[in-house]
């Protein structure tokens, strides 16, 4: 496996040590398809593209035939093993609990875990796509974001009140400064990166983080956890 | 000997008509019926509901039906790469309505298979659930109960989703023989192989027409009974 080198490559790797061997993952387009190289060495992974694909592969070299596509309409490649479906097999598997995880971005998540990530009132959208079924059927979902927007306001809030893509259907936060896990009880501070301290990212959630006992582990830890 | 199906694109365009509302696979700009889309440009065929997943790209597919005006409703789970469908919405000159993409096809598969509608969590407690009805599971009672977004949960919700049929289905097959069966390839299969059931007339483009017997019956994934015509598929024609 290789080394994160960057901000968005840091939060791709650790989001990707969240998969086991044999796990089937839909990764979002953008910042989580960086998940695919980051796979630990040893686990066999394989990812799901809504648009009809299992088996689909990092990068488009090879590419040659227009009618294989991943999720953002680009020429891609397969493993051997993989196999295409129609769209209704593909939200039967996304929506029947069939695809282990789903990795996506968000405007803003909150202490319930409830996403907004796909319209902002006043502003014009594009449409959810495939997230509304993917966060409401997967087995887990996990949000990959900056910790805070481009003007420094935190994106993990108490309410959200922009209007909802699921309804308590995040399990996982992972951003460049930490790893919250939303429980039952509410978001837990599990993870902080080694760059940051907890009060650091206190001051930048917008929401009550309970702290384990003993304080959280370090994010660059995880592999040998 | 069965009859063949194989016609021209100017005789499929005949059963096209200004206002029908017409399913129009494709993801992005993969498995979209780009030839028959260039004949209802071609044929001036106008003000067309339609429903698709998204809109291809600029220019390209669907685009070409939203660059040039000739929708006038639109429902899909999203534009696609295509920022033209955003502005002809904001600009007042499409209507559109969202649809998360896993209810659109279970929509439309209920809508050729007969079914009433469809029980989705999909959608609870987001703008998608606004003005349909919503049922939740009385675990004692074994049943359904019809309830209102705001009252307290008591069982397990699901949004009711009514089904959609059209006018006419394009399909983009990859091999098609003359009597209609269909084979898609890879993910050009997409949105293809639920809407061929959900409309009163198919169209099929192939990119290849072969005769009857080519296709491997257990390769066959839309049947050839319920197309209507086989059209050959051409390469686009960039505008």
């Amino acid at each position: 496996m290789r080394q994160p080198t960057n901000t968005r490559e840091f939060i791709a790797w650790r989001t990707a040590q969240f998969f086991q061997d044999g796990d089937v993952v839909n990764l979002g387009i953008g910042m989580p398809t960086l998940c695919m190289q980051f796979i630990r060495d040893g686990i066999d992974v394989w990812f799901d593209s809504e648009n009809g694909v299992i088996g689909i592969t990092s990068g488009a070299d090879g590419a040659d035939n227009e009618n294989l596509v991943d999720a953002s309409g680009a020429p891609s490649t397969m493993r051997v093993g993989g196999c295409c479906f129609d769209s209704f097999m593909s939200f039967g598997y996304i929506r029947g609990g069939h695809i282990a995880a789903t990795v996506l971005g968000a405007y803003e998540i909150d202490a319930e875990g409830n996403l907004a990530n796909w319209m902002i009132p006043g502003k014009a959208a594009a449409g959810m796509g495939g997230a509304m079924d993917l966060v409401t059927g997967t087995r887990m979902t996990i949000v990959m974001s900056t910790h805070t927007d481009k003007k420094g306001n935190p994106k993990i809030v108490q309410k959200t009140s922009l209007p909802l893509t699921g309804y308590h259907c995040v399990d996982y936060i992972v951003t460049e400064l930490a790893v919250i896990h939303i429980t039952p009880e509410g978001p837990v501070l599990e993870e902080i990166s080694k760059n940051t301290t907890v009060e650091e990212v206190v001051s930048k959630t917008g929401c009550k983080l309970t702290i384990p006992e003993g304080g959280p582990k370090y994010m660059e830890d995880c592999l040998s956890a | 000997m069965a009859k063949s199906k194989v016609t021209t694109i100017e005789e499929a365009m005949k059963k096209c008509h200004d206002g029908m509302s017409v399913l129009i696979p494709g993801f992005v700009n993969c498995g979209v019926p780009q030839t028959l889309i260039q004949g209802v440009m071609d044929a001036g065929i106008k003000d067309l509901r339609v429903i698709s997943n998204n809109t291809s790209v600029k220019g390209h597919g669907i685009g070409k039906l939203v660059h040039d005006n000739r929708i006038k409703h639109l429902t899909c789970s999203h534009i696609g790469n295509n920022t033209e469908t955003m502005e002809k919405v904001v600009a007042g000159e499409i209507d559109i309505t969202f649809c998360p993409q896993g209810s659109l096809c279970e929509k439309v598969r209920a809508g050729g298979a007969g079914i009433g509608g469809i029980l989705t969590p999909t959608g609870l407690h987001t703008p998608i659930e606004e003005g349909k009805q919503i049922v939740e599971w009385d675990d004692e009672k074994k049943e359904y109960k019809f309830v209102n977004a705001s009252d307290p949960v008591n069982g397990k919700r699901y949004l009711l989703e009514l089904p959609i049929r059209a006018d006419v289905a394009f399909i983009h097959a990859y091999k098609a023989d003359t009597m209609g069966n269909v084979q898609y390839e890879l993910t050009a299969r997409n949105f293809n192989q639920p809407f061929a059931i959900a409309a009163d007339f198919v169209i099929v483009e192939a990119e290849h027409i072969v005769e009857l017997g080519e296709i491997d019956p257990n390769d066959v994934m839309t049947p050839g009974f319920i197309v209507d015509m086989v059209v050959q598929a051409e390469k686009e024609v960039e505008d």
